[in-house]
């Protein structure tokens, strides 16, 4: 049995719920946090540092008996821009796409600028992708730019 | 954001600008004016500014308007941890427009979410004051009889000097040449430079201000050095009198030149340019009341007749 089936084995073994796969290792646990994973009631495996082609090592994470809405899905594009949802019904995969960066990413990031308004007052954040290529994003608000690694989840 | 704010100097069209420096122009021809009888102005200053506030409400006072607000939070219910929300929120109750300065960046933006009435950001933090651009766009106009196809000069504190950023993002329209004349430490910031190549507005880059740099000026721009901006204080006592200009160095200078400076100066400019005709400070100083009373008026939409 090669690798490749082994994995589809290890992602079929849900009966209904939602695999996201290729989050690099170092960010596993941000993706966590971001998805609110621990506050899911039913059955979550995580898997981290598993051998991955794409990213060398890769994390994962399977729920079970949850479907998440796209948005929020998309929100983990940030941190894992090659991350890739399986959502999984009766052990088939259904439907499978890549997570997609929003032009616009409210209340995930904290802005780094001590002097943002953000940071003094009981508000959302708002950042706007300016480059997509290398992920910059700035805070709608004073400007603050960072890259999406360096970017604090809030 | 409601349409009539002013936030950022990037907001305003190309024909937005020339509007509000034709507007200015009527202004200066007359600015006593009684166009803002029955409105009340808002100028809430939660960080102090006694220059910017007096003339904004010098502008509300030749219109006619009446003028609520403070120069200072401390005496507020800020100090007693009152949200900029609340603030904008309950004033927004009492008048027709909002001048405000705050010492947080983007405080301006946010307030013009939470509020139906306009604001005119009149500064913050180290972000944005657009209304000191438009001065600054007004006195080159004044002076140059256009904007087009002029050779700015920057000179000293490149690196924070948010006026100077600010003119070179209104200036896009117009097909300016910069030069950045700067030590390396307060050097203009790599996403100014990027901004101008997107643009197509040429810019050089000098350590020296030499002759051949302001003999070939249509405008210098002065700002000045500051000491708490450097980390090594030998570094600062090396650069401090390098971007200080005097009479002497403007014997061979255009007969346009005009030299600007936001004020307060220090020393970077020479007692004995005071009296050189080419020195413009002043006047660019009071140039802040046309063009304030021309942004308060499309603030509220009042349309201004020669």
């Amino acid at each position: 049995m090669t690798n490749i089936s082994k994995a589809e084995l290890a992602v079929a073994a849900l009966r209904n719920g939602t695999v996201i796969d290729h989050i690099p290792s170092e960010v596993l646990f941000k993706a966590v946090k971001i998805l609110g994973i621990e506050k899911v009631k039913s059955a979550v495996t995580i898997g981290n540092n598993l051998d991955s082609k794409k990213l060398g090592h890769k994390g994962i994470i399977k729920v079970a008996d949850v479907f998440f809405p796209e948005a929020t899905l998309n929100r983990i594009a940030l941190i894992a821009p090659a991350a890739v949802v399986n959502i999984i019904r009766d052990y088939e995969v259904v439907e499978k796409f890549p997570v997609t960066l929003p032009d616009t990413i409210y209340g995930l990031v904290k802005c780094g600028n001590p002097k943002c308004i953000t940071n003094n007052e009981p508000m959302r954040t708002r950042f706007s992708v300016i480059d997509r290529e290398d992920v910059t994003i700035a805070c709608h608000y004073c400007s603050h730019t960072v890259k999406s690694t360096d970017a604090q989840i809030i | 954001m409601n349409t009539k704010s002013l936030v950022s100097i990037s907001d305003l069209s190309r024909d937005e600008i020339l509007s509000l420096l034709d507007t200015a122009r009527k202004f200066e021809e007359r600015p006593n004016r009684r166009l803002l009888e029955g409105k009340v102005v808002a100028t809430l200053f939660f960080e102090p500014s006694t220059r910017t506030r007096l003339s904004f409400e010098t502008a509300v006072n030749r219109l006619g308007g009446r003028v609520i607000g403070f120069s200072d939070a401390s005496n507020t219910s800020t100090s007693k941890g009152e949200t900029l929300k609340d603030t904008i929120k309950m004033v927004s109750n009492y008048a027709d427009l909002i001048v405000m300065r705050h010492f947080l960046e983007g405080a301006a933006l946010y307030a013009t979410e939470v509020t139906d009435i306009p604001i005119i950001n009149a500064g913050d933090g180290a972000h944005q004051h657009p209304s000191q651009t438009m001065l600054d766009l007004y006195s080159i106009y004044k002076t140059q009889g256009t904007l087009e196809n002029l050779t700015i000069t920057l000179v000293g504190d490149l690196k924070y000097g948010r006026t100077v950023h600010s003119l070179i993002m209104a200036m896009r329209y117009f097909n300016p040449t910069f030069r950045f004349v700067a030590c390396k430490e307060l050097d203009m910031p790599e996403e100014y430079k990027a901004f101008c190549r997107e643009n197509g507005i040429r810019y050089t880059d000098h350590t020296d201000f030499s002759p051949e740099v302001i003999n070939t000026s249509d405008i210098i721009y002065m700002t000045r050095v500051q000491r708490e901006r450097f980390a090594d204080i030998m570094e600062y006592e090396r650069v401090k009198d390098l971007y200080n200009l005097n009479n002497a160095m403007l014997s061979d200078a255009r007969d346009n030149l005009r030299i600007l400076h936001p004020l307060p100066r220090v020393n970077e400019i020479a007692q004995d340019v005071d009296d050189n005709p080419k020195a413009y400070y002043f006047e660019q100083a009071r140039n802040g009341l046309y063009a304030r009373q021309a942004l308060i008026c499309r603030s509220l939409g009042i349309e201004v007749n020669d």
